[in-house]
């Protein structure tokens, strides 16, 4: 039906006809229901108006059977939809192991994203299909939200947190980026393009742009240009743990908790390094707020991922 | 349901059964309703205080149990003594209070007069020292906004400790001087005779605000005086 | 009573002039006045902010106002209607009015209180209207931090000082109806024989008084964190502004059942009166109504399954909005039922009656789309959403309310409204309601996301058809202000039960005594019994003892 304007978002991610056929699903139960309510209404309405003063309806108060039946088939139809709708979302947040990560982060009015390769963009960012993709968003003021239609994902991303997004983009072509969470003056003008290529264009696309180092080598440059090399060795000092192989890890801090070295762990302990003590350490790490930027700790962080030794135990998140 | 074969009094009746019983509002049947129904709506009123605390208990544990350390470092800049001064002195109110309640109860319009003000006292002292930790607070630099300066751990964490303290004893000393108003209008009601053992439910009313008030502070005092520390 | 002539009998309109026996009254059936007038003050308010929102909406472009003008309209928007008129509108207005009569008490439990309340309500909106007038404030009504208590520099102290006040109002108007329904109810009339009206407005009363203060202080917080720089929301000092979302939420869910109960309420009269028969399964709905509050509690997250709350939260979140919504649903099916060999007349009231029940049913199957977790990452945060609380607050609510202004209208002013305006206005409201808000499910899908000034070119159609409604139904809501403000003058009398109506509300005069009640009435009848046999009346009123 060619209207002129779209009724429908396009499905350009794998997750998008999932989506949409619990929709379909939904929109055809709520059909059913709106219409037999209102009709049953309209008919009644129709069928027992009154003709005189002198009629006298039958005096009935209820019916047991009819409340039950009436609650429980409601219930049920929400029961399966809450299944599957809580199937797909937790697949969602479950991304495969070999995704392509891209970092993202937001600020008041625009998005940057960094490949791994190194290339950046701003207010666009450009997919291979058929790939996972894994974004890994943060924000440097304050909350926004990334979300795609085209794709179905959507999530808020804040300040001071890493969120992390999922999905495979299925179709080439071009798709709208809006902020969804209201951030500002400038909100509605927060727009990007994501651009889908084939994986032998993405791969021309990569390399035309200005020989850059990936994301790891950056990091592991400010790991050394900011100091951190002096306490953080190849073996633990006693000024600080060696950090290869700390990515996903559980340690152990000093109040005894243990917790899991993640990409918020990470950037927590580069910005307010008093938070969370390893046992065993002293509380001499500096902060660097302010003198990092929210990509240069994404550089870092994926320099640390980059250490992981092959045999060391992986704990995914 | 409650007994009543007084529903079909007409509203004159109930003009002349007000000038025996004093107090007795006009679309009340009787002073057993009319009280009945203060003491619910007390009640309920204080239930709501509770969700207005609670908002910030919740808060203040979802820090604590983030921030542990730094909030017990935090916490031994509060002054345990003067705050264990203050909880004594809001306890023993409460009992000047509780002995008000009951003077008014047993028609003693003098000892009412008296611990009425006697607690107006305690309220005062209570305020008196809860602005001077304010002020120690201040020369040390740890109100959030002022200058604010933390050594012994992340100062971001630090402030939230303190933005706590000062939200919860601020609302909580709020709360204490509203109090201490109506302490001082039932003083003034009670010099004009209002208040009869038939009549002396204002009296009951902020006795129980009163010691919720109280309430509040024994809950305020270990969570925010004695994170961490050791006897 | 004795109703051929009105002017020259006592009532409670009458038996008082000048500005201070208003001001000063403690009659809840004048502070209801004081309330209808005040809140339709606001929502006009909140209607022009709406119509220049829509204004803006027919172009893509930003070209009627500016990026902030705009911010600003949406949070008046917003502020005006949920606060100042959608939260106290039916309990203030037929709340106040109508409780004490319908269990047959003299007056609330507090009536000075009732006018502090109204005086509460009345220093906040004017703190919210001055804050519009200072310059406004563009936070959206929801006032997410960081943005509220950091990054924007418009008046949020003054906004959120003028919602702190009022929502003293609602709760000590909520502590008034607990206590009245508690304490006051005449004898005879027990729990099982209460209007629905009455135990609807009981569910209502103890989310106002659980749920208000949590919202008063998480707005306190952040008026704290502008003014004295505290940090318990800012992320730099490792403060979580997430943690404002689930207090600001804790309230601001059960706030919507604040704003649909009470209507429900009056649809259970409406129906029941028009039908000439009792509520199908009583019982039933006036236990929904209380699962409802109760349930109300435990959804807040479900405005948060993307903001970074734990995925197994959401998921339990998600469960419990899909148990919310089947009270919602039995009553729907109750009201439904009632109308079975019924004696249906469509006056206007039935009309808003029925209309109600089938807008809120979209609105509610709407509202299972949302509380699915896959679903509502797609449509969360755009115009989805606001199609689908439109379509509670506007296509229920304040349908409701209109119905239940123009079924007690006669008791409330002694005259009767033009019956073939009411039902045009009615059906206008229906069709620009209609218009107005279906398009916008189809955006929000479509992936149009909410508050946005000026949006991509192809939302345009829908947006535009979007507009043409809200023009409809702006007509519509100026009929009845025309019309009813006619009637006080020119109206026809009504005598004391002009829709012969149980209930003992219409046993005594319109407009009603001072005192509501000569004697205190015995009750000794269930609620709505119609559908008498005897030829001269299908019903008797609530109790046997005519004044």
């Amino acid at each position: 039906m060619n209207l002129g304007f779209p009724l429908f978002p396009e499905q350009a991610s794998t997750m998008a006809s999932r989506v949409d056929a619990l929709y379909f699903v939904l929109i055809g139960v709520s059909v059913f229901f709106a219409t037999l309510i209102c009709l049953t209404i309209i008919v009644f309405a129709f069928r027992y108006r009154r003709r005189s003063e002198l009629e006298r309806p039958p005096e009935i108060s209820g019916d047991l059977r009819l409340e039950i039946l009436w609650s429980v088939i409601p219930l049920g139809f929400t029961l399966i939809v809450f299944v599957w709708g809580a199937k797909l979302y937790f697949e969602t947040y479950s991304p495969p192991r070999n995704s392509l990560e891209i970092h993202v982060v937001a600020k008041q009015w625009m998005w940057k994203a960094q490949h791994p390769e190194g290339r950046s963009e701003i207010d666009e960012l450009h997919l291979p299909a058929g790939r996972a993709i894994k974004l890994l968003l943060t924000s440097q003021d304050v909350i926004h939200d990334f979300y795609v239609p085209a794709f179905r994902i959507k999530t808020d991303v804040l300040p001071g947190r890493y969120m992390t997004v999922s999905f495979e983009p299925s179709k080439v072509g071009a798709y709208r980026l809006l902020c969804a969470e209201y951030c500002g003056t400038q909100h509605s003008g927060m727009l990007g393009r994501i651009v889908v290529l084939s994986p032998a264009e993405y791969q021309t696309w990569l390399s035309s742009g200005p020989a850059e180092s990936t994301v790891a080598a950056t990091g592991a440059r400010l790991f050394q240009s900011q100091g951190c090399v002096a306490c953080h060795a190849d073996k633990d000092t006693e000024r600080g743990p060696a950090l290869a192989d700390l990515y996903g890890k559980q340690v152990r801090l000093q109040d005894g908790k243990v917790i899991v070295a993640d990409e918020n762990y990470i950037r927590e302990s580069i910005v307010n390094p008093q938070a969370k003590i390893v046992a065993g350490y002293r509380p001499i790490m500096p902060t660097f707020k302010g003198i990092v930027s929210e990509e240069g700790i994404l550089q870092i962080i994926s320099y640390l991922k980059s250490l992981d030794r092959p045999e060391g135990a992986q704990v995914e998140k | 349901m409650r007994a009543r074969n007084l529903s079909r009094i007409t509203c004159r009746e109930k003009w002349n059964m007000s000038k025996n019983h004093p107090g007795l509002l006009h679309h009340f049947d009787d002073p057993e309703q009319q009280l009945d129904a203060s003491q619910s709506g007390m009640w309920i009123f204080l239930a709501t205080e509770v969700m207005f605390f609670g908002g910030m208990f919740i808060g203040y544990t979802v820090y604590r149990e983030g921030y542990f350390e730094v909030f017990a470092h935090a916490s031994n800049h509060l002054n345990v003594w003067l705050g264990s001064i203050n909880t004594a002195v809001l306890i023993c109110s409460s009992l000047s209070m509780a002995l008000a309640v009951h003077s008014a109860q047993s028609g003693h319009r003098r000892q009412l007069l008296v611990f009425l003000v006697l607690t107006m006292l305690l309220g005062t002292v209570f305020l008196g020292i809860k602005f001077t930790e304010y002020y120690h607070k201040y020369e040390e630099h740890l109100i959030p906004g002022l200058d604010f300066a933390f050594k012994e751990g992340n100062p971001g964490h630090a402030a939230i400790f303190f933005s706590f303290y000062f939200a919860m004893t601020g609302v909580h000393a709020l709360h204490m001087v509203i109090g201490l108003g109506l302490l001082a209008y039932l003083a003034v009601k009670t010099t004009r005779g209002r208040f009869s053992p038939l009549y002396y439910t204002p009296v009951e009313m902020v006795g129980l605000y009163w010691h919720f008030v109280d309430i509040v502070w024994i809950f305020l005092f270990p969570l925010l005086y004695l994170v961490g520390r050791h006897l | 009573m004795n109703d051929a002539v009105p002017e020259r009998r006592l009532h409670y309109l009458n038996v008082s002039y000048g500005v201070k026996s208003w001001l000063c009254t403690t009659d809840h059936k004048r502070i209801a006045w004081l309330y209808l007038l005040s809140i339709t003050f606001f929502f006009f308010i909140g209607g022009m902010a709406a119509t220049l929102l829509r204004l803006e909406l027919l172009t893509p472009q930003g070209d009627l106002v500016q990026a902030e003008t705009y911010n600003k309209l949406f949070t008046m928007h917003g502020v005006m209607m949920i606060f100042f008129f959608l939260i106290p509108s039916i309990p203030a207005v037929l709340g106040n009015f109508l409780i004490p009569m319908m269990i047959g008490a003299r007056d609330l439990a507090f009536p000075r209180l009732n006018l502090a309340s109204w005086y509460l309500y009345i220093i906040g909106g004017l703190l919210a209207i001055g804050a519009a007038v200072a310059g406004g404030v563009d936070t959206g009504w929801t006032f997410y931090t960081p943005y509220s208590s950091i990054y924007s520099n418009t008046h949020v102290t003054l906004t959120v000082c003028g919602i702190f006040i009022n929502g003293f109002s609602s709760i000590l108007t909520g502590l008034n109806f607990i206590v009245t329904i508690h304490k006051m109810r005449a004898p005879g009339m027990t729990w099982f024989r209460l209007p629905l009206f009455v135990w609807s407005h009981y569910a209502t009363s103890i989310i106002f008084i659980l749920g208000t203060p949590v919202v008063a202080i998480a707005l306190a917080l952040v008026a704290l964190e502008r003014v004295f720089r505290l940090g318990i929301f800012d992320p730099e000092l490792g403060g979580d502004p997430v943690l404002f979302q689930h207090l600001f939420w804790f309230y601001s869910h059960p706030a919507v059942y604040i704003m649909i109960l009470p209507g429900m309420g009056v649809i259970s009269e409406v129906i029941a009166c028009f039908s000439r028969k009792r509520v199908f399964g009583y019982s039933f709905v006036a236990f929904s109504s209380l699962a409802i509050a109760v349930l109300g509690f435990l959804v807040w997250g479900h405005h948060m399954f993307v903001s970074g709350q734990s995925i197994y939260a959401g998921m339990i979140f998600s469960l419990l909005s899909m148990m919310v919504a089947i009270p919602s649903a039995i009553k729907v099916f109750n009201w439904t039922a009632t109308l079975y060999r019924g004696s249906i007349a469509l006056d206007a009231p039935m009309l808003y009656a029925l209309g109600f029940i089938g807008l809120f049913t979209i609105g509610g199957l709407t509202g299972i789309f949302l509380a699915t977790l896959a679903i509502d990452v797609q449509v969360h945060d755009t115009y989805f959403v606001v199609a689908h609380f439109h379509y509670i607050m506007v296509g229920g609510a304040v349908m409701a309310y209109l119905g239940g202004i123009h079924f007690w209208w006669p008791k409330m002013t002694g005259r009767l409204y033009p019956e073939g305006w009411a039902r045009l206005a009615a059906v206008t409201i229906f069709l620009g309601f209609n218009l107005t808000f279906f398009p916008q499910f189809v955006l929000g899908y479509l992936g149009m996301p909410r508050r946005y000034h000026a949006y991509p070119p192809e939302f345009q159609v829908l947006n535009v058809m979007s507009s043409a409604g809200a023009s409809i139904l702006a007509v519509g809501y100026l009929l009845p202000l025309i019309y009813l403000i006619w009637s006080l003058r020119y109206g026809a009398v009504a005598g004391m039960n002009p829709w012969k109506a149980t209930g003992l509300e219409w046993q005594t005069p319109s407009p009603p005594p001072t005192d509501n009640f000569e004697v205190t009435p015995t009750v000794t009848r269930e609620a709505y019994d119609y559908a008498r046999p005897e030829p001269q009346s299908d019903y008797v009123p609530g109790e046997v003892e005519h004044v």
